[in-house]
């Protein structure tokens, strides 16, 4: 049962950089997105993650055609969405929906919170009054909140619980897709994990897909199916999340992989950090766009600007050399230690008593 | 056996609001040995910032430090006069913020923010003496071209360089220590390593102490020596870093270390804490974390537990510490 609900071919997303105050003369663009494929399977998770600038958020609005797109062609259930307007554009948005990052700025302070959830319903004509109350108590109590909570205002919440709100939100229409663009980002760990928590238990009920895009890939790890990490406006490696975390091809995710600290000392000074800064996706530099970061670049990726190819079962990376890159070296052995894995365990039955 | 360059004394710092008095920070005993770094860790509004505010005396009204001491080799800083801690800023002790962009002034070149502190503490500097100095204050955080950088504004920079400026700045005048308010949070991962590796150079270099304040357990396993973690305005488990991550005793820290997704395994659902924290404003009677602890017991409710050494070296501020000593 993987039936593809979401296919993107070769999207872009140019911005001209024009210059001069009465003739506004053309001098670059910036390729925000240039060239990203992917697809998204009925009820899967795909993560797209990387850097900022690297065009992840901007590839999320395309998919929802919250900016148009410069190149390129968004099929959802086979339907070209770059295409259609009007009447039958409502009927996709309504099946696509957005969890936004910031759960302070993503809420409109004048509404209460039942005017939000209830809002994409009014606006796509679904129920009347009483059905669309009754939907707004059902969907709090999904989300974890409480039927009381439809009378008040945003500011009264914390950003855990606005996020539930906004989660609420984008399922009062029943969508078969949510875009959540960097959802537990701006949260305290310990609500990052509750949101986290909700999200996959919210998936499993209603079938939903994800694409989620984020920047921290241990909570990647945790949510997603599959993964692609974007770098400069393209995939530089797409993946299971599986293959992808245990033999990363290229030697970008190697790097982001290998810059994250683990939570135990043991294994401190393991953190390599990569040279370097991101360069102007104003002017990429040739070739591979990683080469000037890259530690093994070699006179080839300088030129050749190299293909996502095929490496592995459902696992492809932009890479010359991908084939011969030495063994990455990531050790994500460990875990828990011992004492702190019994406590949990305690805590966790605990917690559930 | 290192001596401690600052020790904090039951430091109570209360902030006057139209409902009262509210305590952010609550009665913190702390040490920062020399040449060492201690992690702060927990979340927004465990009062973790207001106490680093503290200890540089920069809490503003409506806030005071109401009771309490800060000693830094041994001079007690809470009774200086704002003249004797200006002194004490930047010379002795030195901070760097979150937000890069926000902490520099955007009408005033890098060089011109560089040099301010260097000319408060020496006026008669003079101004090739100054650049000089600042170049080489650049050179020290690896900022490639410093004598470029010198003249340029801050929003030519990217965030990583922005972070190394800010150090630059809070180096400048070589104190004895850095307090480091989530310094890397508002970086991407591989510019967090650079600026993380940066740090622990500079510290071996001078030998400064870092208090480092941060909500990530990745970041302070990879820094601290040892560990504070903070909930509620109060410290409820304070130990070496390895025994935090290997010997958590408080409810709280496993909460913590349960809702960290980790590379290194995988569960199908994170072990999350329930609820919030509480604002201050509206304390819980009894140990702050009651609410939201799953071993709570009828005592918890009504005694507020001491910071106390479960074993050597390892304190926690839980009545059922170790848990599996209480767990039916």
């Amino acid at each position: 049962m993987s039936e593809t609900l979401l296919e993107v071919t070769g999207l872009a997303k140019h911005y001209p950089v024009r210059k001069g105050l009465i003739v506004a003369k053309q001098v670059g663009t910036v390729r925000a997105v240039d060239g990203v494929s992917f697809s998204v399977s009925r009820g899967e998770t795909l993560a797209l993650v990387g850097e900022s600038g690297c065009g992840k958020s901007t590839t999320a609005r395309l998919v929802l055609r919250l900016i148009e797109p410069s190149a390129g062609s968004i099929r959802f259930e086979g339907v070209d969405v770059t295409r259609i307007t009007g009447a039958a554009q409502r009927a996709m948005r309504r099946r696509m929906q957005i969890v936004f990052q910031d759960p302070y700025a993503s809420l409109n302070p004048r509404l209460t919170v039942a005017e939000t959830i209830a809002e994409p319903m009014l606006v796509h004509g679904i129920g009347d009054a009483a059905a669309r109350r009754k939907r707004v108590e059902e969907l709090l109590s999904l989300v974890g909140l409480r039927a009381f909570h439809a009378q008040r205002y945003p500011h009264e919440f914390s950003g855990g619980q606005r996020q539930r709100i906004g989660i609420a939100r984008a399922l009062s229409v029943q969508p078969d897709l949510v875009v959540c663009d960097e959802p537990v980002s701006a949260l305290d760990v310990s609500i990052q994990a509750q949101v986290v928590n909700l999200l996959k238990d919210l998936q499993r009920r209603f079938g939903l897909a994800y694409l989620f895009i984020a920047h921290d890939l241990a909570v990647v790890k945790h949510v997603a199916d599959r993964v692609a990490v974007m770098y400069l406006g393209q995939i530089v490696e797409i993946g299971d999340k599986r293959s992808l975390f245990a033999s990363p091809r290229h030697p970008y995710t190697r790097a982001l992989l290998s810059a994250i600290p683990h939570p135990d000392p043991e294994r401190r000074g393991q953190v390599k950090p990569l040279g370097g800064d991101l360069p102007s996706p104003l002017n990429p530099p040739p070739g591979c766009r990683f080469h000037t970061r890259c530690p093994f670049a070699q006179e080839r990726c300088r030129r050749e600007v190299p293909e996502l190819r095929r490496l592995g079962p459902g696992h492809d990376a932009a890479c010359h050399f991908a084939e011969t890159l030495p063994p990455a070296g990531l050790d994500f052995t460990g875990g828990l230690s011992e004492n702190a894995a019994k406590r949990l365990a305690l805590y966790a039955k605990a917690r559930a008593a | 056996m290192s001596e401690d360059l600052l020790r904090i004394e039951g430091l109570r710092t209360v902030f006057r609001t139209h409902g009262g008095e509210v305590t952010a920070v609550d009665g913190v005993d702390l040490s920062v040995p020399r040449g060492r770094t201690l992690g702060i860790v927990g979340e927004s509004g465990c009062g973790k910032s207001v106490l680093s505010l503290s200890i540089m005396r920069l809490v503003a009204h409506p806030g005071r430090i109401a009771a309490g001491r800060v000693l830094l080799e041994g001079r007690d800083l809470v009774g200086l006069s704002s003249a004797e801690m200006r002194q004490v800023r930047g010379s002795q002790v030195a901070m760097i913020f979150q937000e890069p962009m926000t902490s520099l002034n955007p009408v005033h070149t890098v060089g011109f923010q560089i040099t301010e502190a260097m000319r408060a503490h020496d006026p008669r500097a003079s101004a090739t003496e100054l650049r000089e100095r600042a170049i080489e204050a650049l050179n020290r955080v690896r900022i490639p071209s410093p004598d470029r950088r010198f003249d340029e504004y801050p929003h030519q920079l990217s965030g990583g360089m922005r972070q190394r400026v800010m150090i630059a700045m809070a180096l400048a005048c070589r104190p004895k220590l850095l307090i480091a308010d989530e310094p890397t949070t508002a970086l991407d991962v591989t510019v967090q390593a650079q600026i993380l590796d940066l740090l622990r150079d500079l510290q071996a270099e001078t030998g400064m102490s870092i208090i480092l304040i941060t909500h990530d357990l990745g970041v302070v396993a990879e820094m601290a020596d040892e560990v504070a973690v903070m909930y509620a305005g109060r410290v409820v488990e304070r130990a070496e870093a390895g025994a935090i991550f290997g010997d958590p005793m408080h409810p709280y820290t496993l909460g913590l270390l349960g809702s960290v997704p980790r590379l290194d395994e995988e569960r199908e659902t994170l072990l999350a804490i329930d609820g919030s924290v509480p604002p201050p404003f509206a304390l819980p009677k009894g140990c702050r974390f009651h609410p939201r602890c799953p071993f709570a017991a009828a005592e918890c409710k009504s005694d507020q537990p001491p910071l106390r050494e479960v074993v050597s070296g390892h304190s926690a501020a839980c009545l059922r510490a170790p848990v599996e000593a209480f767990a039916a």
